[in-house]
């Protein structure tokens, strides 16, 4: 493996609040090249919250996000759009495909907007929604649009992959493929972090577990109660 | 940069020929609002003269507003406008090339129906060019100053009525000069000053919308 890939995505002691509930905090984590970091975790544990924070939508109330080789000076890349944009590749919860146009449009608009390199249609083939190429996304099923979906990360030119339950509304097969390619992927060097409720079925040698409910609040969240309380009284 | 500003708004463009409805529902309303106002006053030709430009203007500013909720908040449902935020197009590109859309796709029809619109309204001859023109000025205004609007209440469930309350005044000066320019050229005086102010407002607006309603977006997200 060359060089350029022994840089480390690591986070520390990120915490995030929304509203005035803790989601999580002093949640730490690191993500080698040819690794992938699976988040586990119940739901509204923060899995969603995290990924955007590292992608810059949400703001992190403490911690930091660096990338580097342990030995060079880390590059805070938290709220670094230009970073973010060139390296990293984000699948929401939703699609992100306009249901009027056609896979093939909305995958053209987006290869335009980020700069993809990969040829969409070998990429289509390879998560089997190449077919679907020419059909509107709204006539398409919830799996094919996540498929389509799968296709723009593929094309993709960043190295480290946000996946927020990239298998929803996947049948087996399509959650085989997807499983294969995150391998390759891997195996290429790049990084994933996905948030996921089944087995994926990534090599256990490449991918290391991240229970969200380890860095839940509820024990200081109830001592806070506590403070405003008394600040009543 | 160009090349992606082109990009989207051909996209807005393409979405809004598909889904085909929404152009069409805008000009109706255009047409049905200015059709009320001579069943509710009466067919007296001076009367309808007198309240003509100001009726259509009027029917232009309700029109625009109809669509405006959908400009930012389709993108926002199906998960674009995040994809938009990380891509490294600027947000203040997005929010223009999508106001510019917005006006293609909104103000553009509802211009080219004015004409037929002022006969059925007596327009005075002399009114026709001068309408059009300062409707040509003046409704960019109507969408940038609309796009700040759609931008805050773009994660809002039921925003149109806020929106609408929201930017109504801000649409009162484009309303002002618009119609003033109109009254002064039908009655023979120099217009040059509302026609300035009147496209002075839609380049500050045009100027400042981009970076406000990119703010309230990002704002709004999180």
């Amino acid at each position: 493996m060359d060089h350029l890939v022994s840089e480390i995505l690591r986070g520390q002691n990120l915490t995030c609040i929304r509203g005035d509930k803790v989601i999580f905090c002093d949640l730490s984590f690191d993500v080698p090249p040819g690794r992938a970091l699976i988040l586990n975790g119940a739901n509204g544990s923060g899995k969603s919250s995290l990924m955007k924070i590292i992608s810059g939508l949400l703001p992190a109330q403490n911690g930091e996000i660096f990338y580097g080789s342990p030995k060079d000076a880390d590059q805070n890349i938290l709220g670094d759009k230009d970073w973010i944009s060139r390296n990293i590749c984000y699948l929401a919860h939703k699609n992100g495909l306009k249901p009027e146009m056609t896979v093939a449009e909305n995958l053209k608009f987006w290869a335009n907007m980020e700069h993809h390199e990969g040829d969409i249609r070998t990429e289509a083939e390879k998560i089997g929604v190449d077919h679907c190429l020419d059909l509107p996304v709204c006539y398409l099923s919830s799996g094919q649009a996540r498929r389509a979906a799968l296709t723009r990360v593929l094309c993709h030119p960043g190295r480290i992959w946000l996946l927020d339950e990239p298998t929803v509304g996947l049948d087996v097969i399509g959650v085989e493929l997807l499983c294969g390619l995150m391998n390759d992927h891997l195996t290429r060097g790049g990084s994933i972090l996905a948030a996921t409720h089944i087995q994926l079925g990534i090599d256990a040698d490449k991918s290391t577990l991240l229970n969200m409910s380890d860095f839940s609040y509820s024990a200081s969240s109830r001592l806070k109660d506590d403070q405003e309380e008394s600040l009543l009284c | 940069m160009l090349k992606l500003a082109l990009s989207i708004i051909a996209r807005d463009l393409r979405l809004s020929m598909r889904h085909g409805s929404a152009t069409t529902m805008v000009m109706g309303f255009f047409v049905m609002v200015v059709i009320m106002f001579p069943f509710a006053i009466g067919p007296e030709q001076n009367i309808l003269e007198r309240i003509s430009v100001g009726v259509i203007w009027v029917a232009a500013l309700l029109s625009c507003l109809l669509s405006l909720d959908r400009m930012f908040q389709t993108d926002y449902e199906d998960g674009s406008l995040d994809q938009f935020i990380l891509s490294p197009v600027p947000l203040e590109l997005v929010v223009l090339a999508k106001c510019i859309a917005h006006w293609l796709t909104t103000s553009l029809p509802l211009i080219v129906i004015t004409p037929i619109l002022g006969i059925m309204m007596n327009l005075p001859e002399a009114a026709f060019l001068p309408l059009i023109l300062t409707m040509l000025l003046g409704t960019p205004a109507l969408s940038f100053i609309g796009g700040i609007g759609a931008s805050v209440t773009v994660t809002l469930r039921r925003g149109g009525i806020l929106l609408s309350l929201l930017i109504l005044p801000l649409y009162i000066p484009v309303l002002i000069f618009g119609s003033l320019a109109v009254k002064a050229a039908i009655g023979g005086y120099p217009a040059m000053e509302h026609l300035m102010l009147l496209s002075g407002f839609s380049l500050f607006s045009a100027a400042i919308a981009p970076w406000a309603a990119a703010a309230a977006i990002r704002a709004g997200l999180e």
